[in-house]
């Protein structure tokens, strides 16, 4: 069977790069591994709750109506309805430091207020720093790599601050430590402060579930338990792959949304013949707790709280199993909803640490779920630290490590933001091939979309 | 096509791919470009809108043709003079 495209992976990326593909009459397959949908961003059900397995919120917020930004560039290029993602904006977030809390909201304004009244000596680095954050085309495929670092230095010279900037555009995105590629940070920053959180009530199901109608009804074909095992190659050029029961699909272009190590790992069944692309090292432990009240109802009002205890904030893979030091806490029912009652995943609250992928990844079955049972209550102790009690009122929980995250989505290490070295222009050593998603480096739920259109635009569309 | 139905083709093109556009006061001698918010990724759209329904070809070293309406309208007439509207 031949195909005009193959899409290696059901993930955001995929299914939006498939949607754009069919629209335009192609013949498109899309292959999941997995049984179902979504990949980083999926959802499931466990003991009569359903849960998102990664989402807190969807960043990139535009009001309906809007004409411009990335928002209003996917609905466009999917022919979208603005209806069909529900977005539902924040209540409010903070960065909470030692010495320092700033909230934000979605209105600009109100973190520019705050560092101007904590750090009055820095407000004007700052908003000259979000006007060269403004100015910068984070579109182009070609800017070359910057310290985020140094760039952000120029302007804050308040260690806290530049810290406390860092902190939820680092947990929401990057896949290197310490720095970020200026070009991440300037997605990240644009995204999370100046455009901002939300969230439709149904989760990340409704995002999917439109992506999959719409893909289907354009005559895609979806294929789940279609796991690749060989990305056929002749003469530098991919025409097909193999599938892990043997089965062969040709194509004319092949995308790929399984990460830049992994998809090189498929173009060398036999063996290695040239150095391995690195894999990611960021991955985090999630801790889900189920509560038979509403966050608010407890006193917990914050959309999302990012966390540092420490001097500095350390974003780098930790030696110890987790990174207690800083987190995220997150509730999925604050956020501007007419009716609270419509989220699906209930009152509950997500807790985020760092990892490291190492130790989880190598542990027996057996000291697997003791190292949880180890690691559960420790969290846990450390999140009760950040917000009003909610302990009593904890249900039902569940958790998941790097493990979890690798076994269902095959990135290498369970690296949620993939590979620190990313391929903005998707290409790859072998023609025809070309990787979207993570690994292509647009960022967030909107941007891994935005990726898979890029990729079919430039390499398919434009070339019919 | 007229060149009349041909302006309603891109009319109704350009509502597909901008929803959210007024497009009544659209002055066909003004470039798209400073009356809406359109992208390169628009412009491919409108390229490959015209392929899906009318399968005419537009090589890309003649996307500079379609800047304003008047200019799109004189390029497709010759290409899609017998073409039967399909709206």
């Amino acid at each position: 069977m031949k195909y005009d495209t193959i899409i290696i992976g059901a993930g955001l990326s995929g299914l939006a790069a498939g949607i754009r593909l069919a629209y335009y009459d192609q013949n498109v397959l899309i292959l999941e591994k997995h049984t179902t949908i979504g990949g980083l961003n999926s959802f499931y059900r466990l003991r009569g709750r359903n849960y998102d397995v990664g989402l807190h919120a969807i960043t990139n917020y535009a009001a309906p109506g809007t004409r411009t930004g990335p928002l209003a560039k996917l609905l466009k290029q999917l022919r979208l309805r603005w209806e069909d993602f529900n977005l539902t904006p924040q209540k409010g977030s903070a960065v909470v430091f030692p010495e320092h809390r700033l909230q934000f909201t979605n209105d600009f304004q109100v973190l520019q207020q705050e560092i101007a009244e904590q750090f009055p000596d820095q407000i004007d680095g700052f908003n000259k720093l979000t006007f060269e954050i403004e100015q910068f085309d984070d579109t182009n495929l070609n800017q070359p790599y910057r310290s985020a670092r140094e760039i952000v230095q120029r302007y804050i010279t308040n260690s806290t601050l530049e810290d406390m900037l860092f902190c939820p555009l680092m947990f929401y995105g990057s896949p290197t430590p310490h720095d970020m590629d200026f070009c991440q940070f300037v997605i990240m920053f644009k995204s999370i402060f100046l455009q901002g959180f939300a969230r439709p009530a149904e989760g990340i199901r409704l995002i999917l579930k439109n992506l999959v109608r719409k893909f289907k009804s354009l005559g895609g074909e979806l294929k789940l338990r279609g796991g690749v095992a060989e990305i056929l190659q002749k003469d530098g050029k991919a025409y097909g792959v193999r599938l892990e029961d043997g089965t062969e699909f040709e194509c004319d272009v092949l995308l790929s949304s399984a990460g830049s190590l992994e998809t090189y790992r498929l173009t060398q069944a036999e063996e290695l013949t040239r150095p391995e692309p690195e894999p990611g090292a960021l991955s985090f432990i999630e801790s889900i707790y189920a509560l038979d009240k509403m966050p608010t109802d407890l006193g917990i009002d914050e959309t999302i709280i990012f966390y540092n205890n420490a001097p500095r904030f350390n974003y780098a893979p930790c030696e110890e199993p987790a990174d207690l030091s800083s987190g995220i806490i997150c509730s999925p029912n604050n956020f501007e909803y007419d009716n609270p009652e419509l989220v699906k995943e209930g009152a509950v609250l997500r807790a985020t640490v760092i990892a490291n992928p190492a130790y989880w990844m190598n542990l027996s079955e057996e000291a697997y779920r003791a190292a949880k049972e180890e690691w559960f209550p420790r969290i846990l102790d450390k999140v009760s630290e950040k917000v009003a009690p909610f302990r009593e009122h904890i249900v039902d929980t569940d958790m998941f490590t790097p493990k979890t995250i690798w076994r269902f989505t095959g990135h290498a290490n369970g690296a949620v933001y993939g590979a620190p070295v990313k391929h903005r222009d998707g290409q790859t050593h072998l023609d025809n091939l070309y990787l979207c998603g993570t690994d292509q480096g647009f960022l967030g739920i909107i941007g891994s979309m935005l990726s898979g259109i890029s990729i079919a635009n430039l390499y398919v569309l434009s070339r019919m | 096509m007229t060149s009349e139905q041909i302006r309603q083709v891109i009319i109704d093109i350009l509502e597909r791919i901008a929803p959210d556009e007024d497009l009544t006061n659209l002055d066909d001698s003004v470039a798209f470009r400073e009356q809406m918010e359109l992208d390169s990724m628009d412009f491919l759209d409108i390229v490959m809108e015209l392929r899906k329904q009318y399968r005419v070809q537009i090589p890309e070293e003649d996307y500079g043709n379609l800047v304003t309406m008047d200019s799109t309208v004189s390029y497709l007439e010759p290409r899609l003079k017998d073409v039967e509207s399909a709206v």
